[in-house]
């Protein structure tokens, strides 16, 4: 499954609303991804703290979230969210770095479902999680 | 209730109203990041996402990014809850639209949770949104967004989300 690893590695760095963002893919292999997001003032959705919007952590999540899809095994094309829930555990702290891992843990031959955790420098307490329903497609 | 006060000629109304938005708006980075504007008719609040081409996600369809619909219909819900809760100041001329400074305003609602459906895939082109309150409490507030494109009645994208009011102790 390397090849499928290298093309959805491209596919999401080409992504211009994930460039917009700053993500870059740290690890991607076989329904498994992880992305980062480096701190940057652009992101910030309360002034008054520093804090990121959580609309950032959702487009993070999103993006995890549909690579893990694409990378899974057994989807062969492309696919688009259908339903995401995003639970906001704790406001990210100013300046660090959010990573998001996303897991692809089923897949039928029409729907992917996957769940993340988005965390910044303090790894034990999450800063959000995500499940999430995505389409597959490809081969009917 | 305070004093009644005099009635105040409709121009002077609508610009502290459009004033106070301004500020709400303006002091929130990532809102200008995506580009969104807000329209008020009265009350009512319409978020507008110009097209741009950072906003797509799928540059093969194209379509716009679920991520970025999700940051709009959240930042349309954060907003529109805000404003409500900013309202009864506005018009009681508590808060002033004259020299509102960002500061003077209450912290923002936070997201607890929040559930985005999409229905269609967002086109390259501007979409709207509109947030409806379905319970606003002391503590808690449920609101329901709707996303739409080219026509209002096929809505591209809805959400819902639960948010933690601010404590009002200024």
């Amino acid at each position: 499954m390397a090849d499928k690893n290298t093309a959805a590695h491209r596919f999401i760095d080409a992504l211009p609303h994930a460039r917009a963002l700053g993500m870059h893919v740290e690890t991607m292999r076989d329904g498994e991804v992880s992305l980062s997001m480096p701190y940057a003032d652009h992101l910030v959705g309360d002034p008054r703290t520093g804090v990121v919007h959580g609309g950032a952590v959702s487009a993070l999540m999103d993006t995890c979230c549909g690579a893990a899809v694409m990378t899974h095994p057994k989807n062969t094309g492309s696919t688009a969210t259908i339903d995401l829930r995003i639970e906001y555990l704790r406001a990210a702290t100013p300046g660090q770095t959010i990573i998001a891992k996303a897991s692809c843990y089923h897949v039928t031959r029409s729907v992917a479902f996957v769940r993340a955790t988005a965390m910044d420098a303090d790894e034990d307490n999450p800063v959000a999680m995500a499940t999430g329903t995505f389409t597959v497609e490809g081969k009917a | 209730m305070s004093a009644r006060r005099p009635v105040e000629p409709v121009q002077v109304i609508k610009q502290r109203r459009d004033a106070v938005l301004r500020a709400m708006v303006d002091g929130v980075p990532y809102i200008q990041f995506l580009g969104i504007q807000f329209e008020r008719r009265g009350d009512e609040l319409t978020a507008v996402l110009p097209y741009k081409e950072e906003l797509i996600g799928n540059p093969l369809l194209p379509a716009l990014h679920g991520g970025a619909t999700a940051a709009f219909l959240e930042v349309t819900a954060i907003m529109t809850l805000n404003w409500r809760i900013i309202w009864e100041d506005m018009e009681s001329g508590a808060l002033d639209g004259a020299d509102t400074d960002p500061e003077m305003l209450p912290r923002l609602p936070k997201t607890i949770d929040f559930t985005v459906d999409y229905l269609r895939s967002g086109l390259p082109r501007d979409a709207y949104a509109r947030a409806r309150i379905n319970r606003s409490g002391r503590r808690y507030a449920s609101v329901h967004v709707e996303g739409w494109q080219d026509n209002r009645a096929r809505l591209y994208a809805q959400a819902t989300g639960h948010f933690l009011m601010p404590t009002r102790d200024k």
